[in-house]
């Protein structure tokens, strides 16, 4: 075995608990996975199918923790891990697989397909077998504090140019601050939006808040590529910042697969339970909205739909939040047919979006995308990711479709009672 | 070895055999599982694990109707098949009187003409399961051996059961005497099967329910 494969083997045992034993002896092969994954039924092509996406590791828990597989294996009838299958499989487990969590709702047997391919892509990079795209992301994101390299000079450019334009402050390490805000990298260079909307909501909710000079980033390129040390890493850098601020919420942005990141994944990753609550924005928001503290004027009369996020929706349980939301500013809010948490996914997450390879691929899943917006036919198109936002507009613009697409956050905040018209 | 005989061995040494393998196999499966335990989650929950847990080792016996639309053969093949089948192992008198040896308890069974009308629809679901998993192009793409013998070990419970209650083919002992040697073989293998899911899948629906149900997701 080389020691490639050896280091990927080791990873994939480490990764495999007795829930992954369960699913695997469950699989009775139905290929009810596929009919619920965008990339098989996009394509047509068999090889997509979700519990296919699994066979590296599959092997390894066959061979490794059955009877019959340490039987075989000694006798050497086993069918092995190899570093070309590894390498074969690198499309399958990445640029084919947004873990968008669909194939786990769906299976008969209840397999948490989606879960396991978090698992298997452990193994995958720690053969070195993951996307040139997202090993990129991660150093940069390791080295520089973003994966897409945005440093802490251009949040202060961008901090520079809101209280310029404003006349507000933002505030900046602000110890004993209630909430802790994040952004990801894509809000910070595209999307500058969300940051003054967050900036005028929370003034007028009176609630306070702050950003961290050396944990302002949200987005963790480690869980998508899959290495908990990266991934656990980035993860501290939020809560030593959080702890010495003594913030009591730390919120995740509008992005899906950081709230992945820091809600659920988070606290095991460091293995400990945080000693702050972790919040998505729409949950923050939500609760702001029941208090009374966010209250908005005027609606969009556009007929209006929702993308959903599916790491903030189907894996991440805000459901209800964006709804609720969406109801204080929308005269004519049209749902998709699919929606919550059977949505389809925009066809970028997991790290797709940053694999270059995949570029194709992911254009061609968004067409389960367009087909749910071509029914609906809305006039604008809300979400509450910045990397579903980027893949929607790629995705439209693509094949000739002109929807504008918004934020939710921001679009709240352009609704917003001032405090003066609020009290008033 | 006369036909009486026959009939002897696989209701008496053999049957103990079988029952062995089954009993000791579905042991060590389930060991093999739950040893490799669950890292404890430090994540706070959103809501309880456990009763989402429970709830979705049952309502997943229900498709999401996308799939449902999407793949219409293999979830109303899937189900008549089941339901026969279970219907027919589980509600037929003299099943139940076999299982009342074993188990020490009985329950009451169904008229014989349901039961017949059962193991017919097992069967045609059965074949048209067959034909699905030949010709949809993913089931055929995953199906190998570990598929098609387990398809092989539940019909012919069903087919020689079905000769034995008709007196078709051959003399009554001798049938039935296949009849049991075909379940034997079932039980035997079936725990180093994908037959397995009969158990598994209720564990694997209970952990994917908890993991979904921690973050406030039905599943
Ligand atoms: S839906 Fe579940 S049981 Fe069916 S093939 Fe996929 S993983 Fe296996
Ligand atoms: S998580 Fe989504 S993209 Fe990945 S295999 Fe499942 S359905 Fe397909």
């Amino acid at each position: 075995m080389s020691a490639n494969v050896e280091r990927a083997v080791n990873a994939f045992k480490e990764q495999i608990d007795a829930s992954t034993a369960a699913f695997f002896s469950s699989c009775v092969h139905c290929g009810l996975c596929a009919e619920a994954c965008l990339f098989y039924l996009e394509t047509g092509d068999p090889k997509y199918t979700p519990i296919h996406k699994l066979e590296p590791l599959r092997r390894v828990w066959w061979s490794s923790y059955t009877l019959f597989g340490r039987l075989a294996s000694l006798i050497g009838l086993a069918p092995k891990v190899t570093d070309d299958l590894l390498k074969d499989w690198k499309e399958l487990v990445y640029d084919s697989c947004s873990m968008c969590g669909r194939c786990s709702m769906v299976c008969p047997v209840g397999n948490d397909i989606t879960g396991m391919i978090r698992k298997e892509r452990e193994g995958m990079i720690a053969a070195g077998h993951a996307p040139d795209g997202l090993k990129g992301a991660s150093s940069r994101a390791i080295k520089i504090g973003s994966p897409m390299g945005v440093t802490l000079k251009a949040v202060k450019a961008q901090i520079g140019h809101l209280e310029a334009d404003t006349g507000m402050t933002i505030p900046v390490n602000v110890e004993g601050a209630e909430y802790l805000v994040l952004m990801s990298s894509m809000e910070i260079m595209n999307y500058p939006e969300y940051l003054e909307a967050i900036a005028r909501i929370f003034e007028a909710a009176g609630a306070s808040w702050t950003i961290a000079s050396d944990a302002f980033e949200a987005t963790n390129s480690g869980i998508q590529i899959g290495a908990s040390d990266i991934a656990r890493e980035l993860v501290m850098r939020i809560v030593a910042a959080a702890e010495r601020l003594k913030v009591k919420t730390v919120i995740s942005p509008e992005c899906g697969h950081a709230y992945t990141a820091l809600r659920w994944e988070g606290p095991n990753l460091i293995g400990r339970p945080f000693p702050f609550k972790a919040r998505h924005i729409l949950e923050v928001l939500d609760e702001f909205r029941a208090d009374g503290r966010l209250q908005t004027e005027g609606f969009e009369e556009d007929r209006l739909t929702f993308h959903d996020p599916c790491q903030i929706v189907r894996r991440g349980g805000v459901i209800d939040e964006p709804r609720r939301l969406i109801d204080m500013v929308a005269k004519d809010f049209v749902e998709m047919d699919d929606n919550g948490r059977y949505n389809w996914c925009c066809g970028a997450g997991g790290g797709v979006s940053a694999i270059e390879e995949a570029h194709d691929l992911k254009l061609t899943a968004f067409l389960k995308k367009k087909k749910q917006l071509d029914a609906v036919k809305p006039e604008k198109l809300m979400t509450a990711c910045a990397n579903c936002r980027i893949q929607l507009e790629e995705g439209m613009e693509e094949t000739g479709m002109d929807i504008p697409v918004i934020g939710l956050t921001e679009t709240l905040a352009e609704h917003l009672k001032t405090p003066e018209t609020a009290k008033g | 070895m006369t036909a009486v005989d026959f009939l002897a061995f696989t209701r008496g040494p053999l049957f103990d055999v079988a029952l062995i393998i089954f009993i000791a196999g579905l042991a060590i499966r389930f060991v093999e599982i739950l040893v490799l335990g669950r890292r404890r989650d430090f994540s706070e929950p959103r809501r309880g694990g456990f009763g989402s847990g429970l709830r979705t080792m049952f309502s997943r016996t229900l498709p999401e109707t996308g799939t449902m639309k999407r793949a219409p053969t293999t979830v109303v093949a899937g189900w008549v098949f089941h339901i026969g089948f279970l219907v027919t192992l589980l509600l037929f008198v003299p099943h139940i009187e076999m299982f009342q040896a074993v188990l020490g308890f009985g329950w009451p069974g169904l008229p014989t003409p349901i039961i017949d009308f059962a193991g017919i629809l097992a069967m045609v679901a059965m074949v048209v399961v067959l034909i699905n998993r030949l010709r949809n192009p993913v089931m055929r793409f995953l199906s190998g051996f570990g598929d098609y013998l387990p398809w092989l070990l539940t019909f012919l419970p069903l087919i020689t059961g079905w000769l034995v209650f008709h007196r078709l083919l051959l003399p009554y002992p001798a049938m039935l005497g296949l009849h049991i040697l075909s379940v034997e073989l079932l039980m035997i293998l079936f725990p180093f099967t994908k037959l397995m899911h009969t158990f598994t899948a209720f564990l694997a629906r209970y952990y994917t329910g908890a993991a979904f149900g921690r973050k406030g997701v039905q599943s």
